[in-house]
């Protein structure tokens, strides 16, 4: 077995049954980052000690016959806004670049007690606020099908390491499709769960009423198993949800009979990419032939989605990011002429032009004179927004269509236009904007070589139906089976 | 809700959030955000008359925790990640009360 | 007892032709006794000496944290806001304060903007220091925040670095601001010592000033009676009150100072931005501040990491059989139920709590109201204070103080007598041997201080005092009353624990009686 290229299931069984140590499989990783991550650069901090430590603990409790967690020693990357104890948590910002948290965030402290080894932090657009990865501080993280295009983002990093075989599973947040872009864009599954599945403790914070955590991996099953580790109830998030988790992998592998699928007419217009729509519309086919039923619903409010959520996250974003001051923590500029002047220095010079901007932009819709007419018009839209689906809902059982629409664009393309990268996120915004679940698989490649992904949305707390419903997709098609070149000639990032 | 940004009213925005920008950063921004602000005007197509602003999609309440002491942080804990400090305290540039 | 003498201070103003009202209205944050703090599990306690050792992710606002309510702080903010006679809101959420500054770590306050949790109450406020009258303070709101850290200063000027300790950060705090409805300085310092009273009846705060669990802000401005035209100068709000009394001399000098600045500018209200003024303690003057630049623009918007608050009707049933008797019902009673006068009341409600159930203890056991509104507001406080002892820590329990009292109403024990057993009780207590009902009666025996009042016992030495005295005797039939106080010491001092009511009442009838025989 290519230990980089199998699946999480594979990798388990094979340590399960001995076949393979955990030290072998982080080692494989490892040596996957230490070769492919010079080109991909999806990393921003790979502590191969520690990983390696923490394997072999797990095979040292294998041969005591403990019985081990869930995750059972499969390596996991970490996208770098979730805080990890004594590790360095930076964001992507020179704002936080020699911050380490003296606490471990929720779902740190799930993956270490389901005994996953934690290969690294991973590199995202500084502070999660971009759709590209480019908005690093530190690197541009490169598409792992083609590296003069990117990763998408804001969990560009975690999405190229999964898609580049550098680790099998990984985490990443998701605020306006900061998970599901970059797994579309990069040809992994990725997740986003209903608002409050996931503990956001230790998470930190873009816009907190619409970040979730979830999981990469390269196929459905890993994902469910990655989901049954993150999410449940945490006293320490009160925006958490106190219900139980279902046990996402038993019942992934059977179909939903009679399966009801929504497609939003709004969805397919003008600026749909045509590769994009036609992967899409190949997909619903193979739903049909499973029996499938399709759907027109309609989603009358998602045109105004954008501009909903480009008001109501800058907002939280503007107060969540105020504690970068340069007092408590994080960086302090040199030169200053006196407190007020401190702060704004610091910030000046700790942030990127994107998070500047929408720290500006929040401010604003915030500020005496604009808050009715901006954030709190948004908030009332956002009902709107949510009523959409509910009614959608009250005829199928999930809602299918495009993640993005169009494949990886290229490193560079769309930076100096924000409001055009603003609008790449138009069909993933209404989950994050109603609460709901939305998963991105693996449904196609453009021409060029570039994976392009499907995204299924369903009711609140309903991700199994959502991962099954992935999972009657995937068991069809082999578009999860394919690997970029990057990875099948190991040398080529050297 | 339809006006273009004015450079002023960046630079207001500005000093309120606390960032410093530079000249060049300002034209951008002013160019930028106004487009943003454009944009977001089409929100004022939608009829919002009767509807309660949503604060969070997933609508929860009475979320509590019972007033049971966790532990601190150790001091050195607490100021590792500052700036700067004297050991005991967070230190700042000097607050000016008086006018 | 002290602030019942409150030191009285000359207003400044001294143009008394002209008519003006005084308006005055006051924002009070108290702290609420709470285990932790009101979003993390750090200790809530006062410690300055141990700075930056009661902190945690979340009160130092590191990335990633959320807060969670203390249901502990939410109770007792309700119980309070009921006690305040405030309506509560069915629905109610938390708010972000946005502003800048090194005591606040992120930058923004956890608050209440437009659905505060309680509103319109009122505070029942004696209308003069004997309490003749009482007066309604309206409560705007009452609302539920967190208390920012510490910023210490360096005061030599040199411009070093401030110092920040954040032991303080996320305290639950209450905000109870008032209507514009106190309308004098006195009447602001007796608003802000019932509300004490009522929040450390409740047990809701200790409202220490020194510790900073009760701070205060007051807004005043004149309302100058002009003919018939009615002018407002302008609003300022007085900050740094650290004291009951700085509250009544601040609002006192600045009611002279807006005078003579309406006098010579002419400015009203709305002429000229709000301002801020410092008190300075040492001058006894108020001062100009730097108001926070952009004060106006905190931008509020709703808090998505907290949800919000119902509240039901048996949460508030719940809380109201939590309430205890409160100071004001409590006065009205110990007047009526024990035949006290409102001072009388007032001195013993205004100690506190656990001096009232002294005090009713006493008065129940002894069964004598006024005796024991006597005793404790005189004795019992005066020795309290000169030991700095508070009542729990008295050493003479309400029990044996009744016990004590009890024989003076028996006609076993004369005033002076008890109280000559109350200070060798004391003496006692200090030296080692703690006060008793046995204890009493051994002083009692040991010196001879049961009353005597049997007419046949005095006769004897009364007919003997008289005939040694015939000079005073002669006087006092002559009219010069004093001359008897003389006789009546001489037979007490033959006869320990004479009754000198009826030592007098025999030595006049013997006088008398014989010029008439
Ligand atoms: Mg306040
Ligand atoms: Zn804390």
């Amino acid at each position: 077995m290519e230990i980089t290229q199998a699946t999480a299931a594979e990798l388990l069984r094979a340590m399960e049954q001995n076949e393979l140590s955990c030290v072998e499989v982080t080692q494989a990783f490892l040596d996957a980052i230490q070769t492919r991550d010079v080109a991909v650069q999806a990393f921003l901090h790979v502590d191969p000690e520690r990983a390696l430590q923490q394997a072999e603990a797990v095979d040292q409790k294998r041969r005591n016959g403990q019985s081990l967690g869930r995750l059972g020693g499969l390596p996991v990357a970490v996208k770098d806004v979730l805080c990890t104890q004594g590790q360095p948590t930076t964001c992507a910002s020179r704002m936080l670049q020699n911050f380490v948290p003296p606490y471990d965030a929720h779902v740190i402290e799930r993956l270490k007690a389901e005994d996953a080894v934690l290969l690294g932090k991973t590199n995202m657009d500084e502070f999660a606020m971009g759709s590209s990865t480019e908005n690093s501080a530190f690197q541009k993280t490169r598409n792992p099908w083609n590296l003069e295009h990117a990763p998408g983002g804001s969990s560009g990093g975690s999405a190229a390491a999964v898609a580049a075989g550098m680790a099998p599973i990984a985490v990443g947040s998701d605020t306006g499709g900061s998970i599901r872009q970059p797994a579309s864009f990069c040809g992994v599954v990725g997740m986003k769960p209903t608002y409050g599945r996931v503990s956001r403790y230790g998470l930190v914070a873009y816009a907190s009423s619409l970040d979730q955590i979830g999981p990469f991996a390269n196929d459905v099953h890993g994902a469910a198993l990655l989901m049954e580790v993150l999410a449940g109830y945490d006293s320490r998030d009160s925006t958490c949800a106190d219900r139980p988790v279902p046990r996402y992998t038993e019942r992934l592998d059977q179909p939903l009979d009679g399966l009801r699928i929504g497609i939003v007419e709004e969805h397919f217009t003008e600026g749909l990419d045509a590769e994009v729509e036609s992967a899409v519309q190949d997909a619903l086919k193979i739903y049909e032939s499973l029996g499938a039923r399709i759907e027109k619903v309609r989603l009358p409010h998602s045109r105004y989605a954008v501009a909903t959520y480009y008001l109501i996250a800058p907002s939280e974003a503007s107060s969540n990011l105020a504690r970068y001051d340069g007092v408590h923590y994080g960086f302090r500029a040199q030169q200053f002429s006196n407190m007020v002047d401190m702060y704004s220095t610091t910030r000046g010079e700790g942030f990127g032009a994107e998070v500047k901007r929408r720290i500006m932009l929040g401010t604003y819709a915030l500020s005496a004179g604009y808050y009715d007419a901006y954030y709190l018009k948004a908030l009332k839209v956002l009902r709107l927004i949510r009523r959409d689906f509910d009614e959608a809902f009250a005829k199928v059982d999930v809602i299918a269509g495009p993640v993005s629409p169009t494949p990886a664009f290229r490193i560079g393309e769309l930076v100096d236009d924000p409001l055009a990268m603003y609008l790449s996120d138009i069909y993933t915004i209404s989950a994050n904007l109603a609460g709901i679940p939305g998963i991105s698989i693996p449904a196609g490649l453009s021409r060029e070589g570039l994976p392009i992904g499907l995204q299924l949305m369903a009711p609140p707390f309903e991700e199994e139906r959502l991962l099954r419903a992935a999972r009657m997709f995937e068991r069809e098609t082999d578009w999860h089976r394919r690997r970029p070149k990057l990875m099948l000639t190991p040398q080529a990032g050297e | 809700m339809e006006k273009t940004l004015t450079r002023e009213e960046v630079e207001k925005v500005a000093v309120l959030a606390r960032l410093k920008l530079s000249d060049t950063e300002l034209d951008r921004f002013t160019a930028q955000l106004g487009k943003v602000l454009e944009y977001v005007a089409i929100l004022n197509e939608v009829n919002t008359d009767d509807v309660e602003p949503m604060a969070h999609a997933v609508e929860m309440k009475n979320v509590f925790r019972d007033d049971v002491p966790t532990p601190s942080l150790s001091r050195e804990q607490a100021l590792a990640n500052a700036p700067k400090t004297d050991g005991k305290f967070f230190l700042v540039p000097q607050i000016l009360e008086e006018v | 007892m002290a602030k019942r003498v409150a030191q009285r201070v000359e207003p400044m103003a001294t143009d008394t032709t002209k008519d003006y009202t005084v308006v005055i209205g006051l924002e009070v944050h108290v702290q609420l006794l709470t285990k932790t703090k009101v979003f993390c599990g750090c200790v809530n306690l006062f410690n300055p000496e141990n700075p930056n050792v009661q902190t945690c992710p979340v009160c130092l606002g590191m990335p990633g944290v959320l807060p969670v309510m203390n249901r502990e702080a939410f109770r007792l903010a309700l119980k309070t806001a009921l006690a305040l006679n405030c309506r509560i809101a069915r629905f109610t959420k938390w708010d972000r304060k946005q502003y800048y500054y090194p005591d606040l770590p992120k930058n923004y306050q956890i608050s209440q903007y437009d659905l505060p949790f309680s509103h319109d109450g009122w505070l029942e406020v004696a209308s003069d220091e004997e309490f003749s009258e009482k007066r309604r303070i309206g409560i705007i709101r009452v609302h539920l925040e967190e208390d920012a850290g510490k910023n210490l200063h360096d005061e030599t000027g040199r411009g070093t670095d401030s110092r920040v300790d954040l032991n303080r950060a996320g305290t639950p705090l209450l905000e109870i601001v008032s209507k514009p409805d106190i309308r004098s300085p006195a009447e602001a310092r007796r608003y802000l010592e019932e509300l004490k009273l009522l929040l450390t009846y409740l047990g809701v705060s200790d409202c220490n000033m020194q510790e900073g669990s009760l701070r205060c802000d007051a807004n005043i401005n004149l309302h100058l009676q002009e003919g018939d035209e009615t002018i407002a100068t302008p609003i300022v709000e007085v900050k740094n009150l650290n004291s009951f009394r700085a509250v009544e001399l601040a609002l006192q000098y600045e009611v002279g100072r807006q005078l003579d600045e309406f006098r010579s500018t002419g400015h009203r209200l709305g002429d000229v931005p709000k301002q801020t003024r410092g008190w300075d303690e040492k001058r006894e003057i108020t001062f100009g501040q730097r108001g926070k630049e952009e004060a106006s623009d905190y931008r509020y918007f709703p808090d998505p990491d907290l949800v919000p608050v119902t509240v039901s009707d048996k949460l508030l049933e719940e809380i109201r059989g939590e309430l205890c008797e409160l100071p004001a019902a409590r006065r009205e009673r110990f007047r009526q139920q024990y035949g006290l006068s409102q001072y009388d009341a007032s001195v013993i409600i205004d100690q506190g709590r656990r001096f009232a159930d002294y005090f009713e203890r006493v008065a129940q056991e002894c069964e004598d109201g006024k005796q024991a509104a006597n005793w404790v507001t005189q004795d019992v406080l005066r020795e309290m204070n000169q030991r700095k002892v508070d009542i729990d820590k008295f050493p003479i329990s309400a029990d044996d103080l009744a016990f004590l009292l009890k024989k003076i109403s028996a006609r076993e024990l004369t005033t002076k007598s008890a109280r000559d057993v109350f200070a060798e009780l004391l003496a006692g207590a200090d030296s080692g041997t703690p006060p008793s009902a046995g204890r009493i009666d051994q002083i009692i025996n040991e010196r001879g201080l049961a009353l005597v009042s049997d007419a046949g016992q005095l006769e004897g030495v009364i007919t003997a005092v008289i005939a040694r005295n015939e000079k005073a005797a002669n006087d006092f039939r002559n009219g010069k009353q004093a001359a008897i106080g003389r006789l009546i010491g001489e037979v007490m001092r033959e006869v320990k624990g004479a009754d000198p009511k009826l030592v007098r009442q025999m030595l006049i009838e013997k006088i008398v009686g014989s010029e008439e025989a």
